[in-house]
Order: C-alpha cells, then sequence, then structure tokens
C-alpha cells in the first residue's frame, strides 16, 4: 500500500505541475488574474506532493520492504538504520525521487515566501519551475519507478555498495542535490525575467538568497565529499579530478561567478544579460552533471546507473531546457536595456575579472572532462588527469586569489590608482617581504605550485580581513562579515592544498606484527593484527601505537569485508594534530606474515575542508545579513500599520 | 556580431548535445587496443632474474617459431593464479619466456619453486624499463611474438583457464 501511495502521490504532482504550467501561460498571455490566482496554491501542493511521496520510500527503506523492487535491490534487513536510511537516496531511482522533492518544494518556498518580484515575472518563474520539473516527474514516472514492485518479493535484499555505508553519504548528496536543485531556482528566475523583461536591480535582489543559498550547500557538499574520498577511499588524495567530482565543481564555479555578478546587479543594476547567462549555464551544468553521473558515458570511479535510455532521457531534458532557455535569451536579451556603466578601475571591474576567470576555469574542467568523449568521437581513446587540470586550472586559480584579495578594497562605480596605490602600498610591501622570505625558508624544496599557492594563501588570507579594518565590529554588516569568511575559508583552504601537496611524506612499508616504522617524526608500532565484527561486516584490524614524543595513541587501520554484496573495502586509520593528519592504510598480507601499509603524514590537511566549512559560513551569513534587512522592514511596517 | 554572440551560447549547446548523444550510443570499446602489434619487440638485454635459468635479450625472442612472452613479478597476486595455466601452455609445447618486474632473485626463486617454472629464459626488469617501452602497465600481461621477433598479440591481465585455447590459435596464427 505505502509504495502505491507513493506512486499516486508522484503522478498527482506531475498533474498539478502540468497544470501549474498551463495556469501561469495561460494566466499571463491572457491577462486573467483569476487563473493565475490558482497557480501559487498549485506550487504549494506539489511541494507537498513531493515530500510526502519520498517520505513513503524512506519508509519502504526503513521497513525493509523486499517487495519493491528499489529496496531489495539496495538494501538489506541486517543494515543499522541509518544506512537503510541513506540508502533511500544511494540508488538512482531514490536520488532522482530526493531531486524532484527537493524542486517542488523550492518550488513551493518561491511560491510562499518570495515578495520582492513583480507578481508577472513572479507567475512566469513558478511556471518555469514547474516546467522543469514536469520533465524530470516524467523521467521518474517512465524510466526510473522508484515504487515499482518485485514479484516474488526476495527473502532479502542485496545490500548498499559498502564504499556507501557511511555517515558521509547521508550527508553528501542531500546537500549537493540541494544546491543543484537551488540552481533550477535562478534558473526559473532567469527565464521569468527574460519572459517578462524585467532584469533589474529588484529581480536580482530577489533572486539573490536563492543563488547564495544554493551556492552555500553546493560548497558544503563538495567539502563532505571531498573529505568522505579521502578517508573512505584509502588512496591518501581529497580531489581526483574524476568526472563525477567535476561535476559537482563546474556548477559551483559557475554560481560562484553567478553569486559575484547578481551582487553587481543588485547593488550597481550593471551586467544584465550576463548574470541572466550565468543563471542558465549554472543550472545547465548540474543538469551536465546529472547527465555524465547518470549516464555512465564516462567512466568514473562513482560506477552508478550505467544505462544509455536514461542517459539519453537527462540529454533530451537538458536539449529541451537549457536550449529553451538559450534560445529565449538569443530572441530577447536584445530587448533588455543595457545596465548601469562603470569606470574602468572601480569594483565592478573586479568582479568581471573574477567572473571571465572563474569562466574560464569553468570552461577547463568541462573540455578536461569531455575531452575523453571528443576524441573517443574521432576514435582515440584518452584519459585526461591531475596534470592537465592541476597546470592549467591551478594557476588561473592563483590569478583569481589574487582578484578577490584586491577586489573587496576597491569603490563601487569608480576608484583612481592614486588612492587604491595609497590604500594598497602596506600590504604589497608585506607581500614581498613574504615572497622573499618564504622562498628563502622553503623556496628550494617545494614544487613551483604548491609554492606559488603558499604565499598567495597568506597573502590573500591576511587581505581578506582588510575590509574590517578601520571598522566597528559588532556595526558592520552581517554579509560584509560573511564576505570576509568566506574570502578567508578560499585562503585556508588553498594553504591546506598547499601544504598538502609541498610536504607530505608518504611511506610504503611491509611490516610483521611487532615491527616500529619511523617516519616524519612519528614512532608507528605495529602490536598485532586481529579479527573484528561489525553490525554487517568483518575486518582484519591492525592494533598499532602511534607517537611523536609525546604521549602514545591507538590506531586501527582495516581491512573491512562485506557479504552483501560481497565488498572489501579499507578503513583508513585517521589521527588528526594540529599541524596534520598521520593517515594509515592497511593493504594486504604479503609472504612471510608481513602486511602491507601505507602511512602518509599530511602538514595541515586538514585546513582544505575548514576552508571548505568557512566558505559556506560566510556565505550563510551573507544570506541572512541579506534577509534580515527584509524581514526587519516587514516587521516594522507591520507594527507601523497596526 | 553582437547578433553572432547572443546565439553563440545556443550553438555550443547544440554541439554539445550531439557529443553526448553521440557518445551516449556509440557501441561501448572498453577493450585497450595495443599499438605495438605488429610492431618488432623494442630492443632490450636483461640479466638473469632467477639462480637456474639464463637471461634474457630481445634477439633471442626472433627465433623463427612463435614464442609467447609473460610478464610478471613475484610480488604480484594474479601471476600466481596466472601460473597452473602457463604450465598448460608449456605442457602443449610452447616455449615461454619471461620479463620479472621490479624483482629480486632470492623471490623470483621462491615464486617459481612454489608455483612451479614455465620458462624457458627469465629477464629481470629492475625498473620497469622495459615494461615501459613495450606498452605493458601491470602484471601479468602476455605477448605473442612472432618468429621474426614481431608482437602479434597483446593479453593484459591473467591467462584464465578458458583463455588457453585461444593464446593457443593466437600462436598458430603467428606462425
Amino acid at each position: 500500500m505505502i509504495a502505491e501511495a507513493g506512486l499516486a502521490a508522484l503522478w498527482l504532482a506531475a498533474a498539478l505541475a502540468l497544470l501549474q504550467l498551463f495556469l501561469a501561460f495561460a494566466g499571463l498571455k491572457g491577462g486573467k488574474p483569476d487563473l493565475l490566482a490558482a497557480v501559487r496554491p498549485a506550487a504549494v501542493a506539489q511541494g507537498v506532493l513531493t515530500a510526502i511521496a519520498f517520505a513513503l520510500l524512506i519508509a519502504l527503506f526503513l521497513r525493509s520492504d523486499m517487495s519493491v523492487l528499489l529496496v531489495a535491490t539496495n538494501s538489506h534487513s541486517a543494515k543499522p538504520w541509518l544506512y537503510k536510511f541513506a540508502g533511500t537516496w544511494g540508488n538512482h531511482e531514490g536520488s532522482m525521487l530526493l531531486w524532484v522533492t527537493v524542486m517542488g518544494v523550492a518550488g513551493a518556498a518561491v511560491a510562499l515566501f518570495e515578495r520582492a518580484l513583480t507578481r508577472a515575472t513572479h507567475m512566469a518563474t513558478l511556471g518555469a519551475q514547474a516546467a522543469i520539473s514536469l520533465g524530470f516527474y516524467a523521467f521518474l514516472l517512465f524510466s526510473s519507478n522508484p515504487f515499482a514492485r518485485i514479484d516474488p518479493p526476495p527473502p532479502d535484499g542485496q545490500g548498499l555498495n559498502p564504499l556507501l555505508q557511511d555517515p558521509g553519504l547521508a550527508f553528501h548528496p542531500p546537500t549537493l542535490y540541494l544546491g543543484y536543485v537551488g540552481l533550477s531556482v535562478a534558473f526559473s528566475f532567469a527565464v521569468g525575467a527574460l519572459l517578462t523583461r524585467t532584469v533589474d536591480a529588484a529581480f536580482a535582489r530577489a533572486m539573490r538568497p536563492w543563488v547564495l543559498g544554493a551556492w552555500v550547500l553546493l560548497t558544503l557538499g563538495i567539502t563532505a565529499g571531498s573529505y568522505w574520498a579521502y578517508y573512505e577511499l584509502g588512496w591518501g588524495g581529497w580531489w581526483f579530478w574524476d568526472p563525477v567530482e567535476n561535476a559537482s565543481l563546474m556548477p559551483w564555479l559557475a554560481a560562484t561567478a553567478l553569486l559575484h555578478s547578481v551582487t553587481v546587479l543588485a547593488t550597481r543594476d550593471g551586467l544584465r544579460a550576463w548574470t541572466i547567462m550565468l543563471a542558465v549555464v549554472a543550472f545547465s551544468m548540474s543538469m551536465v552533471g546529472t547527465f555524465l553521473v547518470r549516464s555512465g558515458i564516462l567512466t568514473s570511479v562513482h560506477a552508478f546507473a550505467v544505462d544509455p535510455t536514461r542517459g539519453s532521457f537527462i540529454l533530451a531534458l537538458l536539449a529541451l531546457y537549457i536550449g529553451g532557455a538559450l534560445a529565449l535569451f538569443g530572441w530577447r536579451i536584445g530587448s533588455v536595456r543595457e545596465g548601469a556603466p562603470f569606470e574602468l578601475v572601480s569594483r565592478e571591474t573586479a568582479l568581471v575579472v573574477n567572473n571571465l576567470l572563474l569562466s574560464v576555469i569553468l570552461g577547463i574542467v568541462l573540455i578536461g572532462t569531455l575531452y575523453p568523449l571528443m576524441t573517443e568521437a574521432f576514435g582515440h581513446k584518452v584519459s585526461v588527469g591531475a596534470p592537465y587540470f592541476d597546470r592549467i586550472a591551478g594557476p588561473l586559480a592563483l590569478a583569481l586569489m589574487l582578484v578577490m584579495a584586491v577586489g573587496p578594497m576597491m569603490r563601487w562605480r569608480r576608484d583612481d590608482l592614486v588612492s587604491i596605490s595609497k590604500r594598497i602600498w602596506v600590504p604589497v610591501v608585506i607581500a614581498i617581504l613574504l615572497f622573499t622570505s618564504l622562498f628563502a625558508l622553503v623556496g628550494h624544496h617545494i614544487g613551483i605550485l604548491p609554492f606559488f599557492g603558499l604565499f598567495v594563501a597568506i597573502l590573500t588570507g591576511c587581505a581578506s580581513v582588510l575590509p574590517l579594518l578601520r571598522r566597528k565590529l559588532l556595526r558592520t554588516p552581517l554579509f560584509t562579515w560573511g564576505m570576509v569568511i568566506a574570502h578567508l575559508g578560499c585562503a585556508v583552504s588553498l594553504a591546506g592544498m598547499a601544504c598538502d601537496s609541498a610536504f607530505t611524506v608518504e611511506k610504503l612499508v611491509a611490516a610483521r606484527p611487532g615491527d616500529t616504522i619511523q617516519t616524519a617524526g612519528w614512532t608507528l608500532r605495529f602490536d598485532r593484527i586481529l579479527p573484528v565484527a561489525g553490525d554487517n561486516w568483518t575486518a582484519l584490524q591492525a592494533d598499532m601505537t602511534v607517537d611523536r614524543g609525546g604521549a602514545a595513541v591507538a590506531i586501527h587501520p582495516q581491512s573491512r569485508f562485506f557479504a552483501s554484496p560481497p565488498t572489501t573495502t579499507t578503513e583508513a586509520a585517521l589521527l588528526t594534530r594540529w599541524n596534520g593528519q598521520l593517515y594509515v592504510v592497511l593493504g594486504e598480507e604479503v609472504e612471510g606474515g608481513r602486511w602491507q601499509m601505507r602511512i602518509w603524514w599530511k602538514p595541515f590537511v586538514t585546513l582544505i575542508w575548514l576552508g571548505g566549512i568557512l566558505i559556506a559560513l560566510g556565505g550563510a551569513l551573507a544570506l541572512v545579513g541579506r534577509e534580515k534587512r527584509g524581514w526587519l522592514a516587514k516587521w516594522r511596517s507591520r507594527r507601523a500599520l497596526a | 556580431m553582437r547578433r553572432l554572440f547572443i546565439w553563440l551560447p545556443l550553438m555550443l549547446l547544440l554541439a554539445f548535445v550531439g557529443l553526448f548523444a553521440s557518445g551516449l550510443f556509440r557501441p561501448d570499446d572498453r577493450v585497450i587496443h595495443s599499438r605495438l602489434v605488429g610492431q618488432p619487440l623494442p630492443a632490450f638485454s636483461l640479466p638473469a632474474a632467477a639462480s637456474d635459468r639464463p637471461p634474457l635479450a630481445s634477439t633471442q625472442l626472433a627465433t623463427g617459431k612463435p614464442r609467447l612472452l609473460n610478464i610478471f613479478a613475484s610480488w604480484c597476486v594474479p601471476c600466481a593464479a596466472e601460473a597452473p595455466q602457463l604450465m598448460a601452455l608449456k605442457q602443449a609445447g610452447v616455449e615461454i619466456d619471461a620479463i620479472a618486474i621490479r624483482d629480486a632473485r632470492p623471490d623470483v626463486d621462491r615464486f617459481l619453486a612454489r608455483y612451479g617454472n614455465p620458462y624457458a629464459r627469465i629477464g629481470l626488469d629492475a625498473r620497469s624499463a622495459v615494461q615501459i617501452a613495450l606498452g605493458s602497465s601491470g602484471v601479468p600481461e602476455s605477448f605473442v611474438i612472432d618468429g621474426q621477433g614481431r608482437i602479434a598479440y597483446q593479453h593484459i591481465g591473467d591467462i584464465r583457464a578458458d583463455d588457453v585455447p585461444m593464446i593457443l590459435d593466437r600462436l598458430r596464427d603467428a606462425q
């Protein structure tokens, strides 16, 4: 019954989306306010129905209802409840249902809370949102029904991929999806604005919180994904330039650019066409990402559904929506007036440079990700790896960081070089001193990219807090704090990346129990190896005691075996210290009772994710800071009325 | 000009969609095709890897009769799993030479004592230099070498029991 109810809710939601689309466009076209009056209730009801459908799927997973095909193929009754729960979206159908649920709920939120848009644009936006949702409902209902039954039901399920049995999984995909789908709202706003030809500062202020929110969640999702890959895959790296990782990075890059251009539009009414274009590009990057992940078109460490019919369905949706939006853009943008002009030396210019650099980096990642596909079309097989991305995108990212250091110190509209040079001569002198002393200290030991990374990180880290200088900290607006913290987060993250690639010490040993291993100032004693058992796995565990002069600590790297499906995973032992992480992976047994072990000492590697969290925190503060003004204004006007 | 610029994103999208569609509907070929098939072996001369087998040079592989060149290592688990199939090939009259990758003589001796020794000659490639020249990316791999010392076939991964007839066919074809 639960499954059938879920399916019914999904069909109803799809019907409502169709109705919403019709009401919005017929109402706008014919100027019928009574039709338009029903758009918002339709959007809210649709959001409620998708939420019900998703809750029912969760219930099926929690109850381990093996008569449902999806549960039987992706869950197991012996799994801990958290993974039954998270298993709901650890598969193709469930994750697509999560996608439409987030989209439906976001649509309901736009219907309920959006007040800044003109009524026509608001309705057009909801119509566009319904059109997108409709495609994804069709995708779910016709090619990926999560509620399909299996008859006869199997005695037990096949289990969830053990790599995904990790608390990180419970949060990483939903956060990313929230971000992806949040960008769909920005996309709908852009389409709505194009339809009603109202691209102005008020529109940008309405769109900004959605972009900010999506961006915060994408940042968190990527940070969590990177940390998950780092500790669960056991190879000691935090970014692999894998197609699926790039699929999450590309929307983030586009959203970062959009975030900055929408600020120019909101504050100075400039960059109108560009902002609209970025909103379209950002969501198309989430769709390209979904397509790459779901079609299995590129070989990836993330082995998801490999199914050409699903791939072609998403491709058709992508062509339809993005193609439609771009055609609308080509058609209508000529009638959107030019935005406000600005001088060459101004904060706008810094933000334009930021946007250009981000776009170029986005292009580099996109080309690198798709290059194997392009050459394959001509009969050659190649793979593009980290060296390409590091060497091409790395220097540009450093340049971007430098712009980030200078931009916030420039004035809107026009600034002059004399006053800028007065403001930044102290930082420039400090930078030169920093460069020479850093070079003298480590310049000869590390690569050129890590060296510049470290230099730029320290420099921009210091520069990022300058906007707070000579201000009363408590009276500084929250969104300024948000910007400062997010920029500081970028510098912190970059410092972590540079330290990791410059100073990591790696050691590969074959050790017997009783052996002592010395590396990077640490002494590791391999005490014994013993079998241990968990909820649904057994493992070989190495008991080790490690110290670096102080008190000894016990660590337990494991090699875990899961029975269903039969898989071995490595559970690395991580020991976090203030200045880095010790990372130990237990490998296989080699002859003579020796065990392979990989040991890394990674100085300051944790800064990478700390920086990511700071960036997201900054975004959240900016969001609250901007919205608070609106709330306060509304509250005051209500009080005045009463 | 401005008009072209405005429509450029749509054209780019269409190009990408075309690319994706061609990628989706092209039959997937995940087999690695060696560019070295038909090419002569790279010249090499390696020291002996085992105590009771002579060293190996590329010139010794052009004997007028097809031979099998096996790339293995004593530290490689699939190589141990492959050993019975190599023994079966030897029983079928195939002459097999080998290159041991990043190995040490005592380890190779122990490996051969434990899993059997189907090899006529074994060269030691301590730094993988010859392996790279052969276009081999891992162990085990096997090359069918024709009588003139040209590579006729590259087998990536271990030879399974059901691969043995195929390898014998390849050796016959290389006559």
